[in-house]
């Protein structure tokens, strides 16, 4: 990891990655969301509704999965220091919130149709909310922070404390007696409880979604390094008159 | 109940979200490559 924390060596990997991972990323979505919509089979008790699965469960780990790579980022940040890290935490910040609020809207439209009711304010959909509204007071913490020039530890660390909010999601079905359904698939244990011929599409839909976020951060991220070196230049333009157009 | 506007509506909304995330991020990666190569050309 630390062999890429050169921004240079970075933006070399990052550059022809970028492309494989966005047309990849939108080719995996384009058939899982087709075979969600035309080709799984309608559920016995949910019926039809069992297909907003195919765009909600992805979204729910993204979400997730968001956050647990804003922590791992802050943390590389506040012990290594490693330049890139806090650039990484914030570019994940924005995507990570709007599938958080995918999640929560579809699972809402989800809700409805199969509880009868569009929320209802038990563990899992809280806690869940409690994480969008975590990602909105970073992204805000993080440009206040930036717009002042500070070095971010702040953010940093407000990322690693609120990275408490993912077990609790995540064991929110055990712990708690909620609406929420339990865990149908175990990475850890290999298993699931559901049929072949609907978990297919939901893994192929998680792969490309996480492809297609992973083209998003890297964006983001060259983005903010073209940004920091523009900044850098003019500051050298304005402090040394007689090379630059500013002065 | 018909559950299909409730499916539309989710992968509407998914699919509205993910591409406007994804065009917003390229187009902040254009213009901010761009104004680096422009500074540096400039000097």
């Amino acid at each position: 990891m630390h062999v890429f924390a050169n921004p240079a060596r970075f933006l070399k990997i990052a550059r022809p990655l970028t492309p494989w991972l966005g047309w990849g990323g939108a080719a995996l979505i384009g058939l899982a969301l087709y075979a969600g919509l035309f080709l799984a089979p309608a559920d016995y008790l949910q019926k039809e509704s069992v297909r907003i699965m195919y765009v909600h469960v992805p979204a729910a780990w993204l979400g997730m999965g968001g956050w647990t790579g804003i922590a791992i980022a802050s943390l590389m940040q506040l012990v290594w220091r490693h330049p890139l890290a806090g650039i990484a935490a914030r570019s994940i910040a924005v995507p990570g919130a709007l599938f958080t609020a995918i999640c929560l809207v579809t699972g809402s439209l989800w809700g409805r149709p199969t509880w009868g009711t569009y929320w209802e304010w038990d563990g899992r959909m809280t806690s869940m909310l409690v994480l969008l509204f975590l990602y909105i007071a970073y992204i805000a913490l993080a440009d206040a922070d930036r717009e002042r020039g500070g070095e971010g530890r702040v953010t940093a660390i407000f990322g690693l404390v609120g990275a408490i909010n993912i077990p609790v999601i995540h064991y929110s079905v055990l712990w708690w007696n909620t609406l929420h359904q339990g865990q149908s698939i175990s990475f850890v244990r290999g298993t699931s409880t559901i049929d072949g011929s609907m978990l297919w599409p939901l893994l192929v839909g998680a792969l490309g979604f996480s492809l297609l976020f992973g083209a998003i951060v890297l964006m983001r991220m060259r983005a903010a390094l073209a940004e920091q070196k523009v900044e850098a230049r003019l500051r050298r333009m304005a402090a040394s008159p007689g090379t630059g157009q500013l002065a | 109940m018909n559950h299909w506007p409730f499916i539309i509506a989710a992968y509407a909304l998914t699919i509205l979200g993910t591409v406007g995330v994804t065009w917003w991020s390229y187009a902040g990666m254009r213009r901010s490559e761009r104004d680096a190569d422009a500074l540096r050309r400039e000097r």
